[in-house]
């Protein structure tokens, strides 16, 4: 009975704490080995809302493409530990208190939500969400969206060879 | 006690906001570019997050969510790679990546 | 017919414009063409002796409200006066043709004195006060564009921007006055305003406003103050013999001053209205008379003498119709034309033969060298003068009749102003003509070619004769069977002969001047009185609006528009900061604000 808390809790203070090393690391290597470290735990978490496909593509396409994208970024640029820099106390505040004023909205969306205090249960049966549903879905309600991913995704590639070609001389 | 031991929508949409404020507050305050593009990849994430929890618990729960989900992994996914070649030909014509050297929308 | 009048000199001053201004001796024969043609109609039309008759086309028709027609108003009044305007005219034009022989700008000359005539006959053709005021006004175009014909001296320049100014306040007035007439009757035609107007039956509008009768006709009277230099806007008529000399006679005397007198002359019926109206008249014309006088005995330049006295003679003619003289003030105007544009032509050849030397003391001794000028410029003189059997004899006994009935006052400074006529012009006559020539100029000189003296010789009999034909055509009876008839006579011979002899007697041998009153040779400091009071008052002003122009408009209103959108861009500039960040930040803040407003606001769509 307790084994939804106490997943749920572990999962939510590691991917916290992760998320704080992200922004804290000075060493951006670590920085994206946090991030990584995140994708996983959030992919465990879609996990405990009982979606293993999102798992699957949030583990394959974030925690290994795009991670590897950033190392691989890191390590061609050879970007080095950032030096000290004095602590910019103005900006600091004003992050501060725009992160506090969006708290502040969200806390106030979640008290107005409805079935906002529905409880977690897995035993109790969740709507079936294997990938078989969510392909037909893809293929039938939205399958419009999906065509032009597939073409984003086309376009991105072909900017992305443009972006990284020298430049003719 | 209730609090903690009885797991609702409500953690995890909480769960959600702190990392998104969280990503926030490393776009807005970290000064290299890379960092901020991690950044930006956790307020994705804290988004996909609320939405599978809303696929689950809300009120018709279906699988609407899960395809939104779908549909942002693949577009970030995207948007990661033409960030980081945008980086690539920044670096090759500025030699860093630091945004407090990256002035030259200055007017 | 009246249409050829009118429209003879028109066509001239286009054709010479624009086609015939490189020939300049076609260009002088047909403005000289145009002019008696004008002249050949004008005969005919007073011998056919159509009183009374209107030939009119409508020109604006509100119905009920306002109709303007342009028409041809040929009665007593206006075929003597065409008679004169381009009889004299003609002469001038002949004149002008010798006089302005070696002048390059001749055909411009004649397409504006052509412009000139045209105007002029129109004013007298006028058969309503719209198209009066429209002539009105053209003459008042021409009248600057010839004071202004020797544009490239900057005095000429002046004069013609002073004349013009100055007409310009008259006319203001001139057309309240038109305003008020309207207001009053509701039309502005000399006909249906002579049925109309009548002391007995007043329009409700002015029986309740006994002031607004006067009001109305010393606004008419402002347009002839304007136009016939009376006394305090006088002042433009002495400058303007900055033009050329024919010019001066005909518009400066003989013609265009003379038709604020017959503008009076034909509204003479609405200035009855009012007693105190026709006071002012008289009173100003009174003043005009001596001041004038007063002036002229102490100028030097010849044709500055004969603008004083023509200002004088104005005076004369405008005090007659103060004095419910219209007959007498219409008589004078015709004699005084006749006499006027003789001096001036007189003046106009003597200064031609002395190659433009205009002061009488530099002249001497011209008798023998130009004795037909200086033959007709005698006749002119007594003419003038009051000398008995001559033309201003007649008219000039006529107002001092009139004014010996009405105000003694009046008449005593007519008196006293033909005395003074009689000096300072047989001052100018013995100084200019008679004793030594002064000058090695006057010894080379001979008199003037026949195309010049002809137009003297004809003034001259018309001077002599005027008296006759006007008393008959004005007065219809001899003047001395008046009642005090035989008084006036005998005074006016007095001082005509008083101020002949005084004149004579002091100017005949003298070197220079013998007598010296500054004021009068000052023109009562009346140039200065304007400069203090008007010129250098509107100088403040402009002073005052330039400054607030400058500094509150310029300065506060559009610099400051443009220094405020210069510092807010200044501040604005600071949020640019280059930093891709400091925009993100602003960028979620908009965002935070965006969702707070649609949470509080569009709450109810949820």
């Amino acid at each position: 009975m307790m084994l939804e808390p106490l997943t749920f809790w572990i999962l939510a203070i590691g991917l916290i704490a992760a998320a704080w090393s992200v922004i804290l690391q000075r060493n951006p290597v670590a920085s994206a080995l946090s991030l990584a470290a995140g994708f996983v735990l959030l992919g465990i978490l879609f996990l405990t809302l009982g979606s293993s496909f999102l798992m699957m593509a949030q583990i394959i396409v974030y925690a290994g493409a795009v991670m590897v994208l950033f190392l691989f970024i890191i390590m061609l640029l050879d970007l080095k530990t950032e030096e000290k820099r004095p602590v910019p106390y103005a900006r600091l505040t004003v992050a501060v208190l725009i992160a506090a004023a969006f708290g502040c909205f969200l806390g106030t969306a979640l008290t107005a939500l409805p079935r906002g205090g529905e409880v977690l249960s897995w035993s109790r049966p969740a709507p079936p969400m294997d990938a078989g549903r969510i392909g037909e879905l893809l293929f039938s309600k939205y399958v419009l969206p999906f065509e032009v991913t597939g073409v984003l995704l086309l376009v991105a590639t072909v900017g992305v060879i443009m972006l990284g070609k020298k430049e003719a001389k | 006690m209730e609090l903690v031991t009885q797991i609702t929508l409500n953690h995890y949409l909480t769960l959600s906001g702190v990392l998104f404020i969280i990503g926030l507050a490393g776009v807005m305050l970290r000064r290299n570019i890379v960092v901020i593009y991690m950044g930006l990849e956790l307020m994705l994430n804290a988004a996909n997050l609320a939405l599978v929890a809303f696929s689950r618990f809300g009120v018709a729960p279906n699988l609407d969510g899960h395809v939104m989900v779908f549909f942002i992994i693949t577009v970030a996914a995207a948007e990661v790679a033409v960030g980081l070649a945008l980086m690539v030909a920044l670096y090759r014509l500025k030699q860093t990546t630091n945004t407090g050297d990256l002035t030259s929308l200055k007017f | 017919m009246n249409w050829v009048i009118l429209l003879a000199p028109l066509v001239s001053a286009v054709l010479i414009t624009l086609v015939l201004h490189p020939l300049r001796k076609i260009s002088a024969g047909v403005s000289v063409l145009a002019c008696a043609v004008s002249f050949a109609a004008s005969v005919k039309v007073f011998l056919a002796d159509g009183a009374g008759s209107v030939s009119a086309v409508t020109w604006l028709d509100y119905p009920g409200l306002l109709t303007v027609t342009i028409g041809a108003l040929t009665d007593h009044l206006s075929t003597l006066m065409l008679l004169i305007v381009s009889g004299v005219g003609l002469c001038i034009h002949i004149f002008a043709c010798g006089y302005m022989k070696d002048d390059p700008g001749i055909s411009r000359f004649f397409a504006k004195l052509s412009l000139f005539m045209f105007s002029m006959l129109g004013i007298v053709l006028a058969d309503n006060l719209v198209m009066m005021f429209i002539f009105w006004e053209l003459v008042g175009l021409s009248s600057y564009l010839l004071i202004g014909f020797w544009f490239e001296r900057p005095s000429a320049a002046e004069a013609a921007k002073k004349a013009f100014i100055v007409n310009r306040l008259g006319d203001f007035g001139f057309l309240l006055g038109i305003l008020g007439v309207w207001w009053a009757w509701g039309t502005v035609d000399f006909g249906e305003l002579k049925n109309s107007v009548s002391a007995a039956a007043l329009p409700a509008v002015l029986a309740q406003n006994p002031l607004a009768v006067t009001l109305i006709g010393l606004g008419l009277f402002m347009g002839c103050i304007g136009k016939s230099a009376q006394f305090p806007l006088h002042i433009w008529l002495p400058d303007a013999m900055e033009g050329p000399t024919p010019v001066s006679a005909l518009i400066h005397a003989a013609t265009m001053v003379a038709a604020g007198v017959y503008m009076l002359c034909r509204v003479f019926f609405i200035l009855e209205l009012s007693p105190q109206t026709l006071q002012i008249i008289a009173t100003i014309g009174a003043i005009t008379a001596i001041f004038a006088a007063l002036i002229a005995t102490q100028q030097n330049d010849i044709k500055r003498i004969l603008a004083y006295s023509t200002l004088s003679q104005l005076g004369y003619m405008v005090l007659a119709v103060g004095l419910c003289a219209t007959s007498a003030a219409m008589f004078h105007l015709c004699t005084h034309a006749f006499f006027k544009a003789l001096l001036f032509l007189g003046a106009g050849s003597v200064i031609h033969a002395l190659h433009h030397e205009q002061d009488i003391w530099r002249m001497g001794g011209l008798w023998k060298k130009m004795p037909i000028t200086a033959a007709t410029f005698l006749i002119g003189t007594l003419a003038l003068t009051g000398c008995p059997l001559l033309a201003g004899f007649f008219s000039k006994d006529a107002i001092l009749l009139a004014a010996l009935h009405n105000n003694i006052w009046i008449f005593g400074v007519a008196i006293i102003t033909a005395a003074l006529t009689a000096y300072y012009m047989f001052r100018l006559f013995a100084v200019a003509f008679l004793g030594q020539a002064r000058s090695a100029a006057v010894q080379h000189t001979h008199e003037s070619p026949p195309v010049m003296t002809l137009p003297l010789t004809v003034l001259a009999a018309l001077a002599v004769v005027g008296g006759y034909l006007g008393q008959q055509a004005y007065l219809g009876q001899p003047h001395a069977d008046h009642a005090g008839g035989g008084l006036v006579l005998w005074l006016s011979v007095l001082v005509f002969a008083l101020g002949a002899v005084g004149g004579l007697w002091l100017y005949l041998r003298a070197k220079s001047e013998r007598v010296h009153v500054d004021i009068f040779a000052n023109k009562f400091y009346s140039d200065e009185l304007y400069q203090a009071l008007f010129v250098n008052g509107q100088q403040l002003l402009a002073r005052i609006l330039d400054w607030i122009d400058r500094w509150i408009v310029g300065g506060l209103i559009v610099r400051g528009l443009a220094v405020l959108a210069t510092v807010s861009g200044e501040i604005l500039r600071l949020v640019q900061g280059g930093n891709v960040q400091a925009y993100a930040t602003v960028f979620i803040l908009g965002v935070i604000f965006l969702c707070y407003w649609v949470m509080v606001h569009l709450q109810h769509l949820f």
